[in-house]
């Protein structure tokens, strides 16, 4: 049987009278690419929020790694979410910081004993992976949208993730380079052996870079299964429209 | 009324509510400050570089202000003091006001305006931009890193510029001085150290600590719970400095009190 390393079960979040998870039921295995669909503000970003320690739920049970979350003391947090990597929807570069500092931040407070030159070789074969090497004296206010996501996603890889979370990677950014972070998605996930949750609402993404699709509706996950599974064969009729709508009616 | 609608009504009113609610949270983040003040690892490196920003970067304009207040103030009391016979006064007035009240009041509400809504606005748009969760999912305190570095930083670097004001101001105060009454420059320092005391140079250290580390906290906690995306950030720069000018008015008024409590005492 494959080893699960997320496991959620009847998770229930709300934000005052909104009631934004409803019951979540999720398993993302070793090594697979799950993609979570869903509206904006379903709960797609609080969902994988509450795996970090973002956000708390108000019931049900969030085991990452073998652990549940919301149990976790401050520093077994700060363990687990090591192995975790976080790619923001907006990056979240640290603006007052060049790249190789923003690269440098987690690595120097989390990993003790490095070498200034093994640290140096750490970020460059990082911004190799992410075909940015270039970049690694610049701000971030210097860099493109798409680049940013880059050097975002080559933050999180360095403190060699188990689990990779990507918030909505292609989001605002022109076709070619949704292809590129897609093409970038699935690397990762070959070179470093990760297992990863992907949110987002464009489907090219979600069917490039997906082994699983989730359509998380209502608070609840409507349908999981392979892409053509889930939109060839879909019951629900916002299921089918998020399908129409993407690869019919343009 | 059922039980969900009873929760949501306010125990006050809602204005009532969302100020003590506004407090509480105030004073939590003041004892989190205190309790990781103490808690390693400590970011020194980040002090540092705060306690440049804040501390260097200020100097220019302390500089400025603190010389025309010297100044302006010593020709404004000119003719008072002439009228009464009184303008070789001049040194010892102008000594007691800056040390005691103006270098401290003046400094604190420039650095209030300056680094206040810098730190807020700083600190307010790496909320709204996810780096401060950025930072505590790549399993780093941000509060650590952000907010004791910023506040410990003012606290050190206030009482600093404090005396380098009264420096100033008093070297303006001198040129007036100098220019009028061909007073010389040993006379007229001597006549300033001779009017101050130890209670006033201790006292505005003390305040000076106290309103340094006022600024750095309200930058910081207006900063750190900034919401509502640019508008926020505004907002949380803009309030950082009306809440520190108001708290640093009130230290002042305080510390007044209580300077004057001991000197009768």
């Amino acid at each position: 049987m494959e080893e699960k390393v997320v496991e959620t079960r009847g998770l229930k979040k709300s934000f005052g009278d909104l009631d934004v998870l409803q019951g979540v039921d999720l398993d993302l295995y070793k090594g697979e690419n799950l993609v979570v669909l869903g509206k904006s503000g379903s709960g797609k970003s609080v969902l994988i929020k509450i795996m970090v320690g973002l956000l708390k739920q108000d019931k049900g049970s969030m085991l990452v790694l073998g652990k549940e979350v919301s149990q976790l003391k401050t520093k077994e947090l700060n363990q687990l979410r090591l192995k975790i990597g976080f790619s923001f929807q907006n990056s979240a570069l640290y603006d007052s910081m060049t790249v190789r500092e923003n690269m440098e931040f987690p690595l120097i407070r989390n990993v003790k004993g490095l070498s200034k030159k093994e640290i140096t070789y750490k970020i460059e074969e990082l911004l190799e992976a992410v075909g940015l090497p270039q970049s690694i004296n610049q701000m971030p206010s210097e860099l493109s949208g798409g680049q940013k996501k880059r050097i975002g996603v080559a933050r999180t890889l360095i403190l060699n993730p188990e689990i990779m979370l990507y918030d909505e990677p292609t989001a605002g950014l022109d076709p070619i380079t949704c292809m590129e972070i897609n093409r970038l998605i699935r690397e990762i996930r070959e070179r470093y052996n990760t297992s990863s949750i992907v949110i987002t609402h464009d489907l090219t993404c979600a069917k490039e870079t997906g082994d699983r699709q989730a359509v998380l509706l209502d608070g609840q996950f409507k349908a999981i299964g392979t892409f053509d599974e889930v939109f060839a064969h879909a019951d629900d009729q916002r299921v089918k429209l998020f399908y129409d709508y993407n690869f019919i009616n343009i | 009324m059922s039980a969900a609608e009873d929760d949501k009504k306010p125990f006050l009113s809602k204005k009532f509510d969302k100020f003590f609610t506004g407090l509480a949270n105030a004073w939590s983040f003041v004892c989190r400050f205190f309790k990781e003040v103490f808690l390693p690892p400590y970011e020194f490196k980040e002090i540092v570089h705060q306690c440049y920003r804040i501390g260097v970067e200020s100097l220019p304009l302390i500089s400025l202000t603190g010389f025309i207040v010297g100044l302006v103030f010593t020709n404004q009391s000119r003719p008072s003091l002439t009228e009464f016979g009184a303008a070789s006064w001049l040194p010892s007035l102008i000594s007691i006001a800056v040390v005691r009240a103006m270098g401290p009041l003046v400094t604190a509400l420039i650095a209030a305006g300056k680094v206040g809504s810098s730190i807020g606005a700083e600190i307010g748009s790496m909320k709204v931009t996810e780096q401060i969760d950025a930072m505590e999912v790549s399993a780093t305190n941000p509060f650590k890193f952000l907010v004791v570095s910023r506040v410990l930083a003012t606290t050190f670097m206030i009482p600093l510029l404090v005396m380098y004001t009264d420096c100033v101001a008093l070297f303006g105060s001198f040129l007036s001085v100098n220019a009028n009454e061909m007073v010389s420059m040993s006379t007229f320092f001597v006549q300033v150290f001779e009017s101050i005391s130890f209670l006033d140079i201790f006292s505005s250290v003390l305040k000076s600590i106290l309103f340094g580390f006022t600024i750095g906290i309200v930058g910081c906690y207006k900063g750190y719970n900034s919401s509502k995306g640019t508008e926020g950030v505004g907002q949380a720069a803009n309030s950082a400095v009306v809440i520190s000018m108001f708290l640093i008015f009130i230290e002042e008024l305080l510390a007044l009190q209580i300077v004057n409590a001991i000197r009768a005492f």
